[in-house]
């Protein structure tokens, strides 16, 4: 069947089965490699994209599922990493392996759509859905806040060097 | 002699005549292979030679080459800072590249035993220092002036008020000898301006903007997408499949069987590569579909009599007999037992569990004219390449593999399955092959971290001093050997530390395969001996930390000019463990009903480790306890310098969590051979809501060589929180996970 995809502003046709997940017709077909697929059942939400302003697990929503509305992923949020999540997480250095953190951003980025200056407890209920196996937590929690610093500030503006609220010595 | 030196002056010219046509530009040396290193395969490696680690550029652009794999643990920053500050450039003026696998250039290209930090700190220091060297020396040349009024800064040589930048002097390096590294003067740790401060990893800015970095995302012309059925029983031979079926399913471009090598019995070890069945197809989603309309008849073999069940009834059976072997033995247990003052016993076990990286297992290969390319996120390339000449009958030197970032590794890719997988399925296709496992697949076909089951025993005297100690070991193998990760060393803690100690084993046979899950050995034995040695402390009436302390303070004395012992070194450990007690507030506190600190130490991977966590338990029910852990601590001794301190926190804090995880709610199960978990739903790991809001790094900085961070600070945190737990509720739990036990996190 043939789809009609809004991904990141930009519509592209995708020939594929109605129950195709997105994350694969992303990854496999649009060359959008950067949204990650890590259990297949939304359990830990490597997958996540915004579908209509909203964090989906792209792994089990169905090309039948997307309709008309647009999709954002990693690629989408800004192609120069600008948009305060990045630049925060950045920032932070949040990453070990990585892998994660397209979905842990997605989420986050959403998360600050609706809640501009989200609690520890709103950050934690918001990600909950996202596994990190190499157990960034911490940098993420202060990652979000520092990006709704920025949102706040109305900029995507980098602050110098590695690091912020983390011990060091 | 002097032919000897300018056959590789010339060798040297070659190389670099290939790298100016390979850069585009002038660059300094790429590739010096020196005719003694490339014979020495399988031997210690060549010596470090900057030409295979630094390019400069005319403009100055620095590029320095990270060698060993990169799956999260930040060696792809660590290494190139410890090149780039001897090397007295900025930073920010390096661009890094990942090396291909080279073993004839690197030496060792591994990622494994958090062993890069104390196999590198030197040599890495040494190529910055050589080609420091190599630009003074040109400098020199060019002014007519003597080496050692010249210095560096930034990239630049200068001398009164004359100054050159190493891109200009690119030209005039060329021609000089390589320097001899032994005689390099390295810089005082008081002048980096690189090491020992916090550096944003290298791809950071890659991975916040989804560019296609991991294994999973490497992609190449006319590539198919495979998935591959293996048996659910190890060790299982395909006798049919459906394949003409699979054939006609919508996106299918082929599906065949793969053979694994023959192998008899239950060997100790299975071939990497097991029978099973690729399809391939135009996406990976529908060769996954076409895999659900598989059918394949498998012949399971002898490993389907394995059940979990069957393994702990086993254990309780060998736990009631001699044991099969003595480890180790020191003074005289059996009478030191019976003049006890108190003899205090537990029985402790811990189950499989699996590594479960993010990403999946997967590898892509291109089987063309003979030559097998492979990229691979593999933490040990080099067992790899050699794994996939033997078995698929092709010349190492025709096996090309290129190192693909991970994402994850925990000694899940320390064995090579998946990309003999890749590589067998590609030779068979024709055509460029990316294999993708599930995350059932993965779940389901690890190299498990084995379960065991330890009985303890130890004696008191009366002073509350631990006189006699021995522990029944009891394990998987067969014979004399252990499988692979599940033994115990004869030197663990605490040997030495009691005069009376005896460390037995017994093993049962296995039919599934095992390995080395981050901190291999430790992470189930360090939960097991720390916790008992908690049950001691109150069994002796005295506070966890002085009951440790006074353990410690048990060693006999080295003789002078004595070799340290293996093992703890006692006042390292005592170290950690007062400065985790000071950041701590140890004893200073009180807290309400159910709150409570725990402690916990472990020596692992050269590094020392103690860690205090504060745990509140609440308990809805009899059978069901919540436990929030509000905070920890870590305390580490890794020798006198903290490479990179932003890596260096993130991989401590992340191998707490990593740990809590395993100590609540990992657990794998056998039944007819069958792996009953599936995925993260079965084997849970730590999620945000249930991390600690703050987790404290601690360095104690002494003057020992640098050692590793991505294992040692994990094994003391399950005795740590499970000590608090006790602390806490009352409760001790002696078996992993603590799900099976009513535990949850809050």
């Amino acid at each position: 069947m043939a789809f009609k995809l809004n991904v990141n502003g930009h519509t592209s046709t995708v020939d594929a089965p109605a129950d195709m997940p997105l994350l694969w017709a992303l990854r496999d077909i649009l060359d959008l490699r950067g949204t990650k697929y890590g259990c297949g059942i939304g359990q830990c939400g490597a997958c996540t994209v915004h579908l209509g302003g909203q964090a989906v697990r792209s792994c089990i929503t169905t090309l039948s599922m997307v309709k008309d509305q647009p999709i954002t992923t990693l690629e989408g949020l800004s192609a120069d990493g600008t948009h305060p999540v990045q630049v925060a997480w950045e920032d932070i250095d949040v990453p070990q392996c990585g892998y994660c953190q397209a979905g842990q951003m997605m989420t986050a980025a959403a998360l600050l759509a609706k809640n501009p200056k989200p609690t520890d407890h709103d950050i934690d209920t918001a990600m909950n859905g996202n596994l990190c196996r190499c157990g960034t937590y911490l940098r993420i929690r202060a990652a979000v806040h520092k990006a709704a610093e920025l949102t706040g500030t109305g900029a995507g503006t980098r602050s110098a060097g590695a690091g912020g609220q983390h011990n060091r010595e | 002699m002097k032919r000897t030196e300018e056959k590789a002056r010339l060798e040297r010219r070659s190389f670099l005549k290939i790298s100016l046509l390979a850069g585009g530009g002038v660059m300094l040396g790429l590739t010096t292979e020196h005719k003694a290193a490339a014979q020495g395969r399988g031997t210690p490696g060549p010596p470090p030679d900057p030409h295979n680690y630094i390019k400069v550029a005319p403009d100055g652009t620095v590029t320095i080459i990270a060698k060993n794999p990169e799956l999260g643990q930040g060696v792809k920053t660590m290494l190139p800072m410890l090149i780039a500050e001897e090397l007295d450039v900025d930073w920010k003026q390096c661009k890094i590249e990942q090396a291909d696998f080279d073993d004839r250039k690197y030496a060792a290209q591994s990622a494994g035993g958090s062993t890069a930090t104390p196999v590198n700190f030197n040599p890495m220091r040494q190529v910055g220092a050589a080609g420091r060297a190599l630009f003074v020396t040109a400098a020199a040349k060019t002014w007519g002036v003597p080496e050692s009024e010249c210095t560096t800064g930034s990239g630049r040589v200068t001398h009164q008020g004359q100054s050159l930048s190493y891109g200009e002097l690119t030209a005039k390096v060329a021609d000089l000898p390589a320097p001899d590294l032994s005689t390099l003067k390295l810089k005082d740790p008081t002048d980096y301006k690189i090491v020992g401060h916090a550096q944003t990893q290298i791809d950071l800015h890659s991975i916040v903007t989804g560019k296609p970095l991991f294994a999973i995302d490497v992609k190449l012309p006319g590539m198919l997408h495979a998935s591959f059925e293996r048996c659910p029983v190890l060790g299982g031979r395909v006798v049919s499949a459906n394949l003409d079926d699979i054939k006609k399913m919508p996106g299918i471009k082929q599906a065949f069987i793969v053979k694994g090598p023959d192998f008899e019995g239950m060997p100790l070890r299975y071939p990497d590569l097991v029978d099973g069945v690729a399809i391939l197809a135009d996406n990976w989603w529908q060769a996954q579909q076409a895999r659900r309309a598989l059918k394949v008849q498998w012949n399971e073999g002898a490993a389907a009599a394995g059940s979990s069940t069957a393994f702990a009834q086993h254990a309780a059976e060998l736990a009631k007999q001699p044991p099969q072997r003595t480890i180790r033995q020191d003074g005289d247990p059996d009478a030191a037992f019976k003049s006890a003052h108190k003899v205090v016993e537990a029985a402790y076990s811990y189950p499989f569990i699996s590594h479960a990286p993010l990403e999946p297992q997967g590898a892509t290969a291109h089987f063309n004219n003979g030559k097998m390319e492979i990229w691979t996120n593999s933490q040990q390339p080099g067992s790899g390449r050699r794994q996939v000449s033997q078995i698929l009958g092709i010349p190492q030197d025709d096996v090309v593999l290129h190192m693909v970032r991970g994402g994850g590794g925990f000694g899940r890719r320390l064995t090579n399955d998946y990309m003999i997988e890749a590589a067998a399925i590609a030779k068979q296709a024709g055509v460029p092959v990316k294999l993708l496992w599930s995350r059932e697949d993965d779940m389901e076909h690890d190299y498990y971290r084995p379960g065991g089951f330890q009985y303890l025993k130890a004696g008191l005297d009366s002073s509350g001093n631990v006189v006699a100690w021995q522990d029944h070991f009891i394990s998987y193998g067969e014979g004399k050997d252990f499988v692979s990760s599940g033994a115990i060393g004869a030197f663990e803690f605490p040997q030495r530390f009691v005069p009376n100690y005896a460390l037995q084993s017994s093993v049962q046979p296995l039919g599934l395969r095992t390995g080395a899950l981050r901190a291999p050995t430790s992470n189930a034995i360090a939960f097991v001996i720390h916790s008992f040695i908690e049950e001691l402390a109150q069994a002796a009436g005295k506070d966890s930390l002085e009951f440790r302390m006074t353990l410690l303070n048990q060693a006999p004395a080295v003789a002078e000019g004595a070799s340290a012992p293996p093992g703890v070194n006692a006042e390292r450990m005592k170290g950690v463990l007062q400065l985790v007690a000071e950041k701590s507030g140890w004893g200073k506190k009180t807290f309400p009903k159910g709150t409570a600190l725990g402690i916990g130490f472990h020596f692992s991977h050269q590094g020392y480790f103690a860690e205090v966590a504060e745990v509140t338990v609440t308990s809805p029910s009899a059978n069901a306890h919540k436990v929030k852990v509000n905070k920890i601590w870590i305390a580490a001794d890794v020798g006198h310098q903290i490479v990179n301190p932003s890596g260096a926190e993130n991989i401590c804090q992340g191998g707490v969590i990593d740990g809590m995880s395993e100590l609540m709610s990992q657990k794998i199960t056998i039944e007819k051979g069958r792996v009953q978990q599936t995925n993260f739903h079965q084997h849970g790991m730590m999620r945000m809501a249930q991390a600690p809001p703050q987790i404290e790094v601690h360095y104690l900085k002494t003057t020992y060589g640098p050692t590793g961070l991505g294992e040692p600070a994990l094994p003391p945190i399950l005795p740590a929180v499970a000590n608090a737990i006790y602390n806490a509720s009352g409760k001790r739990v002696r078996s992993l996970p603590f799900s099976d036990s009513g535990f949850s996190w809050a």
